[in-house]
């Protein structure tokens, strides 16, 4: 103390101290004579204050220790520990003056159970979204096949935003990419996180989000681990992709999302690949030209019941749909019937290109036009085949 | 979505439906011609869409207003 006291020189009510004076002296000898340490306990009695700041105390089979952790001490703390819990932590020995109370400042705290306090924090916040349906498999939507807006939230910076913007280039160039850039980790990600995701909804025809970092410590990927992003990602009007760091990694955010799949995987997971979509095409192409030549040789086959009943002056009308039909038959890789016309078929249409198949369509003087290689032909029935 | 690519989805959809029909059902030679003339032409219009320039790519901010304000990434 500054004036000098003697801690054994006041023996006589006269010298008696003040319970400031002893509370401040013993505050000083506790403080001097036990730096900061590691202390081994259970915790008990745990209580969370409107302040952030928790209060609790260890014990062991001997002896209790009262406890507190300032907020701006626990924030970095992935969660609370639960009474009964085995921890280490790191304090300074004080005395609280104005109680009288010997504490511990506590500076750090581990918990010695598996997994610690990041697997409890994730286990309780997994357990609230559950408890709201948000983990339920039946919320998740299918991505779009061809998506022709999507949007990566993520850091400016890291690897990931690349990853998806080259792999998505390559695979699904049409596409109109919106990066929204947060900060991923450290102090006020959670917030900027959910900012970010907030303004997914606001991007106009978007259809699909991807949200995520590349891999890190498991501080590092913890935001993604918060509840509250998580029922951000959940709140996203389009489906979103969750890619946090890497294929062992499993946060939160994947257990909310549609789909959850690593960061360089993601865009992938988001995009159809062009040369996959142009062999689609291709068969697309191939059923479209068989499907004409089958429903081409059905009708050959009612013209050939017809011609059986029909008088000998219809048979080279109906001769040259034939030949027609089986030569759009023949042409199944063509992709247009008119290509038939380039081997010196013709097709006649009325004006409104109705093909002309009967006889009866063509009654004498009928004006109709004829379909050649290199354009059409006004015609007209002569009436001279009967 | 983009009306570009809206119609990409939808351009493969009536292409699905064409052929669909064009295998499935008894149609008159006009409609089997009319629906594979309009099959070919989407199937060249798809086919087009395959060969467009490179992915356009964005960021997105928040202004203090609240107002969206879109610039092109540099990243």
């Amino acid at each position: 103390m500054s004036h000098g006291l003697d801690l054994f020189g006041a023996a006589s009510p006269e010298g008696a101290w003040t319970v400031g004076e002893v509370t401040r002296q013993a505050r000083a000898v506790l403080e001097s004579g036990l730096g900061p340490l590691w202390v081994r306990g259970e915790v008990s009695g745990f209580k969370s204050w409107q302040s952030g700041h928790w209060y609790f105390a260890l014990r062991d089979r001997t002896a209790q220790l009262r406890c507190v952790m300032f907020q701006k001490d626990n924030r970095r703390l992935p969660g609370p520990p639960t009474d009964g819990m085995q921890v280490f932590v790191f304090g300074r020995p004080t005395v609280w003056e104005d109680k009288g109370e010997f504490r511990l400042t506590v500076i750090e705290l581990l918990s010695t159970e598996r997994g610690g306090l990041w697997q409890l924090a994730f286990e309780k916040a997994k357990a609230a979204l559950q408890k709201d349906g948000l983990l339920d498999p039946a919320r998740k939507r299918p991505l779009p096949l061809y998506p022709a807006r999507l949007a990566i939230v993520t850091s400016k910076d890291g690897a990931a935003v690349r990853d998806i913007i080259a792999v998505t280039r390559r695979r699904w160039p049409f596409l109109e990419l919106f990066v929204i850039p947060t900060k991923v980790q450290g102090d006020g990600a959670e917030d900027a996180i959910c900012r970010a995701l907030a303004l997914l909804g606001r991007i106009a025809r978007l259809d699909v989000a991807i949200v995520g970092r590349g891999g890190g410590s498991r501080e590092d990927l913890w935001s993604f681990n918060s509840e509250r992003v998580a029922r951000a990602v959940a709140a996203v009007p389009v489906p979103v992709i969750s890619a946090v760091g890497h294929e062992t990694d499993t946060t939160l955010c994947d257990l909310v999302a549609d789909h959850a799949p690593t960061p360089s995987a993601a865009a992938e997971a988001a995009t159809p690949d062009r040369r996959d979509v142009a062999a689609d095409l291709g068969q697309l192409g191939a059923r479209l030209a068989r499907g004409l030549s089958h429903r081409s040789e059905r009708v050959t086959q009612r013209l050939d019941r017809t011609l059986d009943r029909l008088g000998g002056a219809a048979s080279l009308l109906l001769e040259r749909h034939r030949h027609q039909l089986s030569a759009l038959s023949g042409r199944l890789d063509a992709l247009s019937p008119l290509k038939i016309l380039e081997r010196g078929y013709s097709l006649a249409r009325d004006a409104e290109g109705h093909v002309l198949k009967r006889i009866a369509q063509f009654p004498p003087g009928r004006a109709f036009r004829l379909r050649v290689r290199d354009g059409e032909v006004a015609a007209r029935a002569t009436g001279d085949e009967a | 979505m983009t009306p570009e690519q809206t119609s990409f989805a939808r351009q493969l959809e009536r292409l699905e439906e064409i052929v669909r029909r064009l295998e499935a059902e008894d149609l008159d030679l006009d409609d089997a011609l009319k629906l594979f003339e309009e099959g070919v032409e989407r199937l060249r219009q798809a086919r087009e869409r395959l060969t467009v320039a490179e992915a356009k790519v964005k960021q997105v901010l928040s202004e203090h207003a609240g107002k969206l304000r879109v610039e092109d990434f540099d990243g």
